[in-house]
């Protein structure tokens, strides 16, 4: 564990909290898309010896989280023509004070779990926070991508978590890059069918008030 | 070789189908169907085969809830080809693809003994059952497949977690065995670190409780059940939250196998999660005006149960092993009876349909027998799983769940009763109903099919065969329980 790759876990974090705190859609991609960055340089930081697997798979993530997705996401926005988030359930500040309350909770559930790899400290800590942060904006806002880019930061967050054993238990970080199919059937859903969740959300709300 | 083949024979075939014109395809479907069915068979014959290291392996649990599914597949693969000679939904190219697709996924999970690989087949299961669900273009059916899988991937996303906590919970090399591997799990469980083991099994709870549909991460069962076609929902119903089932068992193993500390930690919610979806469901059963939502609940009471049995230990085991087979069994054949009822009438709202004995008779008679064997009665086989899991309620010293069991179970049966004896007793208004015949919805195996279902559930009351009861019992004392 380098300082270097430390500097890289506290620029996660930060990937987090600009994703909560703005409101235009853009912003929000451009984030996620170095939070992708961020965590394909990653593997090649921690662990001891740079092997063939380790860099093929910071190539694959790098190419899928930073490249794809969110040219995909942007493609997203292009079709559907959405611009800003409105109104999310929560407003913006107490969306930022939730997030730093789930660092807290993070940071003091991570010393109740102690790896025995012991590769990071901080890397516990940082998935779970990523993993909060990410259900947070899912439940949050209103718009069907902001909501993607919630589900992408939740995987990114298993992803950081899956690294403290992708040494160990072979083919464990590729499988966390399978949940990025969602994502993809998610963008393909909101182009294909226009989805927008505003509008979803209240003819759900008459669904239910038609059955129960 | 048998393991490999069993998923990769209706991966093939459902690509092949893609390409094929239409009545070929069809024959691929159920031609691949009936071979998987015979491949599970011989698993029977020579039980314990292995592949890739011990990654896929027969056992009893698995074996039994792929026979289910295979059954099951057969059965509904049957009936589809009488439904899309009727309503083609969207096209059956994609659809029957879908169906063999999801056929892979679910024996995946059955044979899958790595928990990276079971994790696999859950996620597939999700993926392609989703466009099964679609199949008006309509904002509804929509809205039923957006909900379905928002809900379901983030419980996905929650049980991966769960399976990184549990290889986390795994000490390195000769003192933990072959990382993520369901036996060496087991073998070395003493060496599982608890608390890591802990936080696996509640994220994997949450994640397969959610694509079980237990209570109160059931918000997906309704919608999806009822804008599902009726088979598709049946194959969701009996065959999906069989296999979500099993990888909360495959949990349930290792914390079992781990000690009495880590197992009196997991059984708590287990029964808690059970308890309040018999609830839910008998609370929202009541007054229920949609025949498919309806099911819906009764989906999630079963589940309920089937937790509430993991939950008590010592015979409810055996008693869920049972139950897995009978809900699969029931479940299936209400929701093809439905079908057929909502084909003849258009719709499945309870209020519009009467008089089913006049207008399809089979298909009417067909709904009270599943009526009777999905609440439980004698001599259906849930009677003797539902009895098994109040006596293991008992047993285990809870005798006040096993009185609000009975409670809940007596108010599940008469709000589904009033309901489904309603729809096909009370007289039909003469005006708008042209006779049966000329619609001719109650015939071949849109009928044949279910009678197969109601048949192999009334047996399953009546005759447990050897081999079935041996391979029950088996899954029963892996879990930790017993025969009784």
């Amino acid at each position: 564990m380098t300082s270097f790759a430390e500097l890289v876990l506290f620029l996660i974090v930060a990937t987090d909290f600009a994703v909560l705190a703005t409101s235009r859609l853009s912003a929000c991609i451009r984030a996620i898309a170095a939070q992708g960055l961020l965590l394909g340089v990653l593997p090649l930081l921690i662990h001891r010896e740079l092997s063939l697997h380790a860099v093929a798979l910071a190539v694959g993530t790098v190419a899928i989280k930073a490249a794809v997705l969110p040219w995909f996401l942007r493609w997203a926005i292009r079709e559907a023509s959405v611009r800003r988030e409105v109104e999310p359930l929560i407003g913006y500040m107490a969306s930022m004070l939730l997030g730093a309350a789930g660092l807290a909770i993070a940071f003091a559930v991570a010393t109740v779990l102690p790896l025995r790899s012991g590769e990071t400290e901080l890397l516990v800590p940082v998935a779970l926070v990523t993993v909060m942060i990410g259900l947070l904006v899912l439940t949050s806002r209103s718009k069907a991508i902001t909501q993607v880019v919630g589900y992408l930061m939740l995987e990114n967050g298993i992803y950081l978590f899956g690294l403290t054993q992708s040494e160990r238990v072979p083919f464990l970080a590729e499988v966390g890059v399978l949940l990025d199919l969602f994502v993809a059937v998610f963008i393909m859903g909101i182009v294909v069918f226009h989805i927008n969740r505003e509008f979803d959300s209240i003819s759900a709300a008459n669904l239910t008030e038609l059955h129960e | 070789m048998l393991l490999l083949a069993l998923i990769l024979l209706p991966v093939v075939a459902g690509a092949v189908a893609y390409v094929l014109p239409v009545t070929a395809r069809r024959t691929l479907l159920m031609a691949t169907a009936v071979v998987h069915l015979a491949l599970t068979l011989l698993l029977w014959i020579a039980p314990g085969a292995t592949a890739f290291n011990g990654w896929l392996a027969d056992d009893a649990l698995g074996r039994l809830v792929l026979t289910l599914v295979s059954v099951l597949f057969v059965l509904i693969a049957q009936y589809a080809l009488g439904y899309l000679r009727d309503t083609d939904p969207r096209g059956g190219r994609a659809f029957t693809s879908c169906m063999l697709g999801f056929l892979a996924a679910t024996s995946l999970v059955s044979v899958s003994h790595h928990f990276a690989l079971l994790w696999i087949g859950m996620e597939s299961t999700t993926l392609t059952v989703a466009p099964l669900i679609f199949n008006r273009d309509d904002r509804r059916s929509l809205e039923a497949v957006w909900k379905y899988l928002v809900l379901s991937s983030v419980a996905i996303a929650f049980a991966l977690l769960g399976v990184f906590f549990l290889a986390a919970a795994q000490p390195t090399g000769a003192a933990g065995g072959r990382p993520l591997v369901l036996e060496d799990m087991v073998a070395h469980a003493a060496a599982l670190d608890p608390v890591w083991l802990r936080a696996a099994f509640v994220f994997m709870l949450i994640g397969f409780g959610t694509k079980m549909g237990l209570a109160p991460l059931h918000a997906w069962k309704p919608d999806t059940y009822g804008e599902a076609p009726s088979m598709v929902s049946g194959l969701m119903a009996g065959a999906l939250t069989s296999c979500a089932f099993l990888g909360l068992a495959r949990v349930l193993t290792v914390c079992v196998a781990a000690g009495p500390g880590v197992a009196a930690f997991a059984r708590p919610p287990l029964i808690a999660f059970g308890m309040l979806s018999l609830a839910v469901a008998a609370a929202f059963m009541i007054g229920q005006s949609d025949v498919k939502r309806m099911l819906a609940y009764s989906s999630v009471e079963h589940m309920g149960l089937l937790a509430l049995a993991l939950g008590l230990g010592g015979i409810g085991t055996y008693g869920a092993m049972l139950h897995v087979l009978n809900n699969g069994l029931a479940k299936a054949l209400l929701f093809l009876a439905v079908g057929n009822v909502a084909l003849e009438m258009g719709t499945s709202e309870a209020s519009r349909i009467r008089g089913l004995l006049q207008r399809v008779p089979a298909s009417g008679a067909l709904l009270v027998i599943g009526l009777f064997a999905v609440t439980g009665s004698p001599p259906f086989g849930m009677f003797v799983s539902e009895f098994t899991i109040i006596s293991a309620a008992i047993r285990e010293h809870h005798a006040w769940l096993a009185a609000a069991l009975v409670v809940l179970l007596a108010i599940i049966f008469v709000a589904i009763a009033t309901m489904i004896l309603e729809v096909v007793y009370a007289p039909a208004p003469s005006v708008e109903s042209p006779p049966a015949t000329a619609r001719g919805r109650d015939r071949g195996w849109l009928v044949t099919a279910p009678a197969m279902l109601a048949v192999l559930v009334l047996a399953l009351g009546l005759w447990i065969p050897r081999p079935l009861a041996d391979a029950l019992s088996a899954a029963a004392t892996a879990l930790g329980g017993q025969a009784p």
